[in-house]
């Protein structure tokens, strides 16, 4: 029982990595229709912000979580305004392929200087011990990270569904052209959600940085199973690519303790084959119109 | 494609009639020589995860290997002409098969070197078979390449997962570790690795009391299942013995911290570790663990001398890797000038069966019945961090491994 409860608080823990990322994701496509590859990229970039701010200028965990996000945020404004907007009334595939290579020149350029080689990053002092949670005991950061996930996403869903900015996003996620058709100023909105959604995957790197290895490629690994995660949830879906987040991290969890090695390693891909088949558009999306 | 095929076998047609063209001998002191001049490949992983443990270093490592062949014979070398050439396989089979046929057809290259990534080293092992030119796996660890895949020209120099497993297996074993649990990941290496380990631990009276295959690769990147289970196994294991590598390595190593195994009295044991794992691991998160090592560059003086040159070239410490390229490529070089051609078959001649003391090599021989190129390795410990007095100086050595126990027996799999 103690066992099967310290496989699902980390299925948890990995799941709130996936939820972050699938977040941002969700966000990101439900606003522009825009699938962001270089999501990978950015979490990379958070994870190794926070290397070489520890690294080279001294600054502590606790500032990463709070300058990386900040300056991935702006960045990601920046490369909005200045391409993915462009492209955004092209082919999707204009961005697709931009996102793609966005991807490959960032890693290249972390490679280049700093090497494939993982960089060390210790866990901060204060969270480098262990809680007991009565049945058993759980490193404290992992507990750390699982409530800081939790909160985040909780705060997404309070400022979705109590603030004004939070009901145009849904509105223009779910129905793009009727919110348009409202008056409602969409595009005004486009660029600060792009930038909250590469903001997320930075935060998600900073907090990966200490339990993880920090490489170029690390996002690249983490992607593929991400995209299976928001495709599970239903595309564009806020809530379904939280949900299918921390489902797909207990599924996994679950999968390396009770099941045979090989079925653990494809269980996503698996559920993600088994959801399509079902339900098309993900378990809490939308069929969306052929217009 | 049929025409693109059609134009490649046209192009290869005119240069090879070309380079028989230019070919023969000239006037110049080396006659014996099939163009004059002598070109090594280096043939290896450029910009992927074995970038920095091998990579552009290795071609750096053979580059000083020529120039000192060439300070050492001067006027008497067999020829002044010695280039090195390089090329990037990116860690995969075709691309490798490609480049190595390249090497040796279009770009004289005489001998290859390195090839890390088991599947990539079988691949380059069949070319040198079918082209007749000599190759020097340093940085692959399966011993496939003495065995099913063994031939004339492929000689297996640095390292192979049988030594690993059983230098680290059974010394630990003998020295106290009885228990262990296994976690290994689920491919080729990995299955290879738990095989020979968990024989080792066997034979040398300890038990395993679990194993476990993860997922490979890992892209959650979390090991926590494995780590929770290890206490909870009866026996209690003594060890945990992981077949990771590289980044999965780190990851592993990253959790089992978290999870304060090493305080609950399970140490660490790791199947392949590399100077540049501990590197970016640091010491402090590794301490106490045991592996086997090829080579270390702070072992002796005749190390700490060629790893200063190295460190000047490149401004990093060698791993074991870079040390066997260097010694492969002077004991090619070597041979060469003894023979004075560069002949495959007589190079090969030259060095099967040699014995050789040289700063990679020591008590080294090159086995003739699989080339195996069998040689002292070490039994090493990671450092405390208050130990540790300078950068790269990660590991002491608690014992050599003599040449003879430290590899296999050459395997009835090998026909020449």
């Amino acid at each position: 029982m103690t066992g099967f409860l310290q496989n699902t608080f980390n299925g948890l823990v990995s799941g709130a990595f996936y939820a972050l990322l699938a977040l941002g994701l969700a966000v990101i496509f439900g606003m522009l229709r825009v699938v962001n590859f270089a999501h990978g990229a950015f979490y990379m970039l958070g994870a190794f912000g926070a290397y070489v701010l520890l690294a080279e200028a001294g600054v502590s965990f606790w500032w990463a979580l709070l300058l990386m996000p900040i300056g991935l945020a702006l960045f990601g404004m920046l490369l909005e305004r200045a391409v993915v907007h462009r492209l955004g009334r092209l082919d999707p595939l204009y961005n697709f392929l931009f996102t793609f290579g966005l991807t490959l020149i960032l890693q290249d350029v972390v490679k280049s200087r700093y090497g494939v080689q993982s960089s060390p990053y210790a866990t901060p002092a204060e969270l480098s011990g262990s809680v007991d949670l009565g049945l058993f005991d759980f490193p404290t950061y992992r507990v750390f990270i699982l409530v800081f996930a939790v909160a985040v996403c909780a705060l997404v869903w309070w400022l979705l569904s109590h603030t004004r900015v939070g009901v145009v996003v849904r509105a223009a996620t779910e129905r793009p052209e009727l919110t348009r058709a409202f008056g409602i100023d969409v595009g005004r909105w486009v660029t600060p959600v792009f930038g909250f959604g590469v903001g997320l995957a930075g935060l998600a790197g900073v907090l990966a940085a200490p339990m993880r290895a920090v490489n170029p490629l690390m996002g690249a690994d983490l992607i593929i199973v991400v995209f299976a995660v928001v495709v599970i949830g239903g595309l564009g879906s806020i809530f379904g690519s939280v949900a299918a987040g921390f489902g797909i991290g207990l599924v996994q969890s679950w999968g390396e303790a009770y099941a045979p090695p090989i079925v653990a390693q494809t269980l996503v891909f698996i559920v993600m084959a088994a959801v399509l088949l079902l339900r098309p558009a993900g378990l809490f999306g939308r069929e969306e119109s052929a217009a | 494609m049929r025409r693109s095929v059609g134009v490649a076998v046209a192009s290869a047609a005119v240069l090879l009639a070309a380079g028989c063209g230019g070919g023969g001998p000239r006037s110049s002191g080396a006659e014996k020589l099939t163009d004059d001049k002598i070109v090594l490949g280096v043939l290896n992983d450029q910009s992927g995860a074995y970038s920095e443990l091998s990579g552009k270093n290795s071609v750096k490592a053979v580059e000083l290997a020529v120039a000192d062949f060439k300070a050492k014979y001067g006027d008497k070398a067999v020829t002044g002409d010695i280039n090195v050439v390089t090329a990037d396989h990116q860690n995969k089979p075709d691309v490798a098969n490609t480049r190595a046929a390249e090497m040796y057809d279009r770009k004289a290259v005489d001998a290859i070197f390195d090839v890390p990534t088991s599947s990539a080293a079988e691949k380059v092992a069949d070319v040198a078979k079918e082209k007749r030119k000599p190759y020097f796996n340093i940085t692959a660890a399966t011993t496939t390449l003495t065995g099913a895949k063994c031939n004339r020209y492929t000689f297996h120099y640095a390292y192979d997962t049988y030594m690993l497993a059983n230098g680290t297996g059974r010394n630990s074993t003998t020295q106290g570790a009885r228990n262990w649990y296994m976690v290994y990941p689920n491919y080729q290496f990995g299955q290879d690795m738990e095989k020979s380990f968990s024989a080792a631990v066997q034979a040398a009276g300890g038990q395993v009391v679990g194993r476990d295959a993860a997922p490979f690769p890992n892209t959650s990147g979390d090991y926590s299942t494995y780590l929770l289970k290890a206490p909870t196994l009866q026996p209690r294991p003594d060890v945990l013995g992981t077949m990771q590598a590289g980044t999965e390595l780190v990851n592993l190593v990253k959790q089992y911290n978290e999870f304060k195994l090493r305080d609950k009295g399970i140490g660490l044991a790791v199947g392949l570790m590399f100077l540049t794992d501990i590197h970016s691991l640091t010491p402090a998160a590794l301490s106490g663990t045991v592996y086997t090592d090829a080579w270390y560059w702070n072992y002796d003086v005749q190390n700490r001398t060629f790893a200063d040159r190295f460190q000047a070239e490149t401004g990093t410490r060698p791993t074991f890797a870079h040390a066997a390229n260097y010694s492969a490529a002077t004991q090619y070089l070597e041979a060469v000038q003894a023979t004075g051609t560069d002949d495959a078959d007589a190079v090969v001649g030259d060095l099967e069966g040699k014995e050789i003391e040289d700063v990679f090599l020591r008590n080294g021989k090159i086995r003739a019945e699989d080339h195996r190129v069998v040689h002292d390795a070490y039994l090493a410990q990671v450092k405390p961090a208050a130990e540790v007095a300078e950068p790269w100086d990660y590991v002491k050595i608690l014992k050599t491994i003599p040449a003879a126990e430290a590899f296999r027996a050459p395997s009835a799999d090998c026909k020449m």
